[in-house]
């Protein structure tokens, strides 16, 4: 770079360049890496980078959509997969991208939070030569005013707009808006301080997803969970022991528009008695959408909710095995619900029953059982059942490999079948029993509870977060909205005696204000008695 | 609640008057632009602009000298320059203006009848933000209008707005309704209006920003000594370094709106979902919007990507911000996929 700038005639020969050197090399990109241009590469390339999350199912969002969209695409999907597709978020190659942006970003602001500390100390800048040549410039003759006077009016119309002011002899420098700049600064700290809060906070929060029925209760400790994800500093044996109990929760559904709003959901209200800590007084406790409980700062989100059959379930010997609300999960907003029943303590043979609830059924000739309606208007239980061989543990619970509730093994189960040789359909409507052939046992649909699903959540840095993000949105209005500028005035003496006032300002960008602004200062200062009323307060 | 079907159905009448007033208006404003163009015939310079003769108000004390200088009109400190009074100039455009107020009241009257058939904010679905939406586009136009004589723009923010409506009115309408739980918070009125009015900002640069990179082709064209016969009409506009100025400006008064946009919305999140950022569809692109937006902020002011590189940035934005209002809503799944189409 440094032999283009020198003159053909200072080449006599070529130069040598000499090598760079680790350090060098390491400097150059450290130069490159904090170069504005690189940083808004950079900027871009993060925009881009964010886009396939958007695209691609997420593994933290959506686990089951991942794993169906790997089963839909086997061949596209592993190589997705491997190359971060559905974890873009946690990647390494947006990491990359961002932990680069905010080096360039310190490498950029530091310096320039360095040098601003240093000029918002200085003195306004002397006063050029030439006033004329700035890009705003007036000047008026000021009959019968002495020249002191009129740089007197100067230096009080100039402190009165609140800029710094610095005397040089005949002329008197003026600048302002110094914190533009320090906007500027810490709005980019603050998206540092943001991003540190957010990771820290990764390390101390916790967060759990339960299901609780209907006058169940819930005891918050990590078994109780569906699932539960913890930083590395959080001890999941010792969460704070609060209790609550889902007392009832109501449901309401749209039944009078029409179109695409009718069975819309319009209002979820939770009633909870809430226990502090043992032995504390029980509390009651409302939770909707957009109002969770909190509980010393772990908050409880309504995030959804569904149906739980009260299924009985008689095993072979008629002994009662099995017996409880069983929570299905809803897979459309009609909540057609879809769960299985396992009831591994029947003897002689286990039972397993696998099946949909539906709300408001409907048998629809194409599609089958469906539900049509989200509220519980005319409910139905459809399933088919299975059996282990005798004194077998077909559903495979004690073998140690943890299964999910909502799935049925049926691996070594044996399907029973009805006497056409199909399998078996149950049709159930509330307060039904129906025997299972072979002597298997009986199962009775007893009626129906809702539940809640649970978000619960403990994180400590979102205060953090929040804080940042505001200083931020701060530090940018003011970095764009205040103007740096600068305005001498200086005062001499013409040909013929009088004294002429100079107003000259200078602006960093575009400023369509300035202008206005120097002749209001030219103004004041031509017309003092209209300033001097209003002297400023020191 | 029960929602008033009276109100309902008033409320689409109002829009749908408000459409057709709105295509008087679009019509008003071409022959106004037209008619610009065909006054200025002949001309080889482009004379000084409209808005900037609204700017610079005459200053007193503003001496001679510094007047004469070019660049100081533009800082706004010179004298008011040579523009025909408005009423000389086009009749047409008078009439735009005025269309423009009474579709407007229109338009707002059927967003209120809206929000009231239902009592509740009247943007709880794609129809109803569409149709709010316009209305701020339409409603920051005006504003703007009665402070620097805009009206070049208008036929580029009423074409958009009546095409918005056309869009709500026959895809996306939705009977008047309750919301879902998820919606029924005062974070809805925060969030939502203060995203209506940066959206609008957004849609008046992007107008700018596209007649920017017209008028500035024109003007290459022209300094290569081509005479540029097709679209005179922009003769009579400013010159793409105030059109860019003007662009910059509005960016710069969406861009912290939108800031604030997004961090209500994280916000509500926590409290509805209980997590402020969870890379929702919707959240991505709000982020690659603002970062796409930040970028065009950063471009400017690097030497090398400032002018036209920086409005293509403008313009990716813009696009980042329609991808998020039609397809996001419509074909990705997502925790925002509640808005009823």
């Amino acid at each position: 770079m440094v032999d283009t700038l020198l003159p053909e005639t200072a080449r006599p020969e070529p130069i040598r360049q000499p090598g760079l050197g680790p350090v060098g090399w390491l400097r150059w990109a450290w130069r490159q890496l904090t170069s504005m241009r690189v940083a808004l590469l950079l900027l871009m390339l993060l925009a881009v980078a964010a886009v396939p999350g958007s695209v691609f199912p997420q593994r933290r969002i959506d686990p089951g959509a991942v794993t169906a969209y790997l089963s839909e695409h086997p061949s596209t999907g592993p190589w997705l997969d491997r190359l971060g597709a559905f974890d873009v978020y946690s990647s390494p190659w947006f990491a990359a991208v961002y932990l680069l942006l905010f080096v360039s970003l310190v490498g950029c602001v530091v310096p320039r939070a360095r040098q601003h500390w240093r000029n918002a100390r200085s003195a306004p800048p002397r006063t050029p030569r030439r006033l004329d040549r700035l890009p705003v410039h007036a000047t008026a003759v000021l009959d019968g005013v002495d020249e002191t006077a009129a740089l007197d009016a100067a230096r009080t119309a100039l402190r009165r707009r609140r800029f710094r002011l610095a005397d040089h002899g005949s002329s008197v420098a003026a600048e302002k808006g110094h914190s533009a700049e320090t906007g500027n600064v810490a709005f980019h700290l603050a998206l540092l301080g943001l991003l540190v809060s957010i990771a820290a906070g990764s390390l101390f929060s916790y967060s759990g997803q339960a299901i609780v029925v209907e006058g169940e209760r819930f005891a918050n400790v990590w078994p109780r969970y569906n699932s539960f994800q913890a930083g590395r500093q959080v001890d999941p044996g010792d969460l704070p022991p609060f209790t609550m109990t889902l007392d009832s929760l109501s449901v309401v559904f749209d039944e009078t528009t029409q179109g695409n709003q009718f069975g819309a959901p319009r209002s979820f209200d939770g009633r909870l008695t809430v226990v502090d800590e043992p032995g504390a007084a029980p509390r009651a406790a409302r939770l909707r959408v957009n109002s969770p409980l909190d509980v010393d700062g772990t908050r409880v989100f309504l995030v959804g909710n569904g149906y739980a059959p009260v299924v009985t379930v008689r095993d072979g010997e008629g002994q009662v095995a099995a017996s409880g609300p069983v929570p299905f999960l809803a897979r459309d907003a009609r909540y057609t619900s879809v769960g299985v029943v396992k009831v591994p303590d029947a003897a002689p043979r286990q039972i397993g029953l696998s099946g949909l609830f539906l709300p408001t059924a409907f048998v629809d000739p194409r599609l089958g059982p469906v539900s049509i309606f989200p509220d519980a208007k005319d409910p139905r239980l459809y399933l088919t059942a299975w059996v282990s061989r005798p004194g077998e543990d077909g559903l495979g619970l004690d073998s140690g490999v943890p299964q999910s509730v909502y799935v049925l093994e049926t691996e070594d189960m044996v399907q029973l079948r009805g006497s056409d040789g199909e399998p078996l359909r149950l049709l159930l409507s509330p307060g039904a029993t129906v025997d299972l052939p072979g002597g298997a046992g009986s199962v009775t649909f007893d009626g129906v509870k809702r539940y809640a699903a649970l978000d619960i959540r403990y994180d400590p840095s979102k205060v953090w977060v929040l804080g940042f993000a505001l200083l931020s949105l701060a530090g940018l209005t003011t970095s764009l909205f205040v103007r740096r500028r600068r305005l001498w005035a200086r005062v001499s003496r013409d040909d013929e005696g009088r004294t002429v006032v100079e107003v000259a300002g200078l602006a960093r960008g575009d400023d369509a204000g300035l202008g206005p602004l120097v002749a209001e200062v030219l103004q004041d200062v031509k017309t003092p008695s209209a300033t001097g009323s209003t002297t400023p307060k020191e | 609640m029960a929602v008033d079907e009276t109100l309902a159905s008033l409320s689409n009448q109002l829009v749908y008057s408000a459409m057709l007033v709105y295509t008087g208006a679009l019509g008003a404003y071409a022959v106004d632009l037209s008619s610009r163009g065909g006054s200025r015939r002949g001309e080889s310079a482009v004379a000084e602009p409209a808005l900037v003769a609204a700017d610079g108000s005459p200053l007193p004390g503003a001496s001679s000298p510094a007047a004469s200088r070019p660049g100081v009109s533009r800082l706004g400190a010179g004298p008011q320059p040579e523009v025909a009074p408005a009423a000389e100039r086009s009749r047409a455009g008078g009439i735009a203006v005025a269309l423009t107020w009474l579709a407007f009241a229109l338009h707002l009257g059927g967003v209120v009848a809206r929000g009231a058939s239902a009592g509740r904010a009247p943007w709880g679905n794609m129809y109803e933000f569409a149709v709010s939406g316009a209305v701020v586009v339409t409603g920051v136009f005006l504003v703007v209008l009665s402070r620097r004589d805009i009206r070049y723009l208008g036929t580029f923010v009423v074409g958009p707005v009546l095409l918005t409506l056309g869009l709500a009115v026959a895809v996306l309408y939705t009977r008047a309704s309750q919301l879902v739980p998820a919606l029924q918070s005062f974070w809805l009125v925060i969030h939502v209006s203060v995203a209506f009015v940066a959206s609008a900002l957004f849609t008046l640069a992007f107008s700018t920003t596209v007649l920017q990179l017209v008028q500035e082709r024109r003007e290459l064209g022209r300094s290569a000594g081509r005479e540029q016969r097709r679209g005179r009409f922009m003769d009579a506009m400013p010159s793409s370094v105030d059109l860019e100025r003007s662009s910059y400006r509005l960016h710069v008064v969406a861009f912290p709106l939108w800031t604030f946009t997004v961090m209500a919305g994280a916000i509500w999140a926590e409290a509805a979902w209980g997590r402020y950022w969870n890379w929702d569809p919707k959240e991505v692109w709000s982020f690659v919007i603002w970062v796409v937006y930040a970028s065009y902020l950063h471009a400017r002011a690097t030497r090398g990507w400032d002018g036209r590189r920086s409005a293509y940035l403008a313009l990716a934005g813009y696009a980042c911000i329609l991808f998020n209002f039609l397809v996001v809503n419509i074909f990705f799944v997502g925790l925002h996929s509640y808005s009823g189409v």
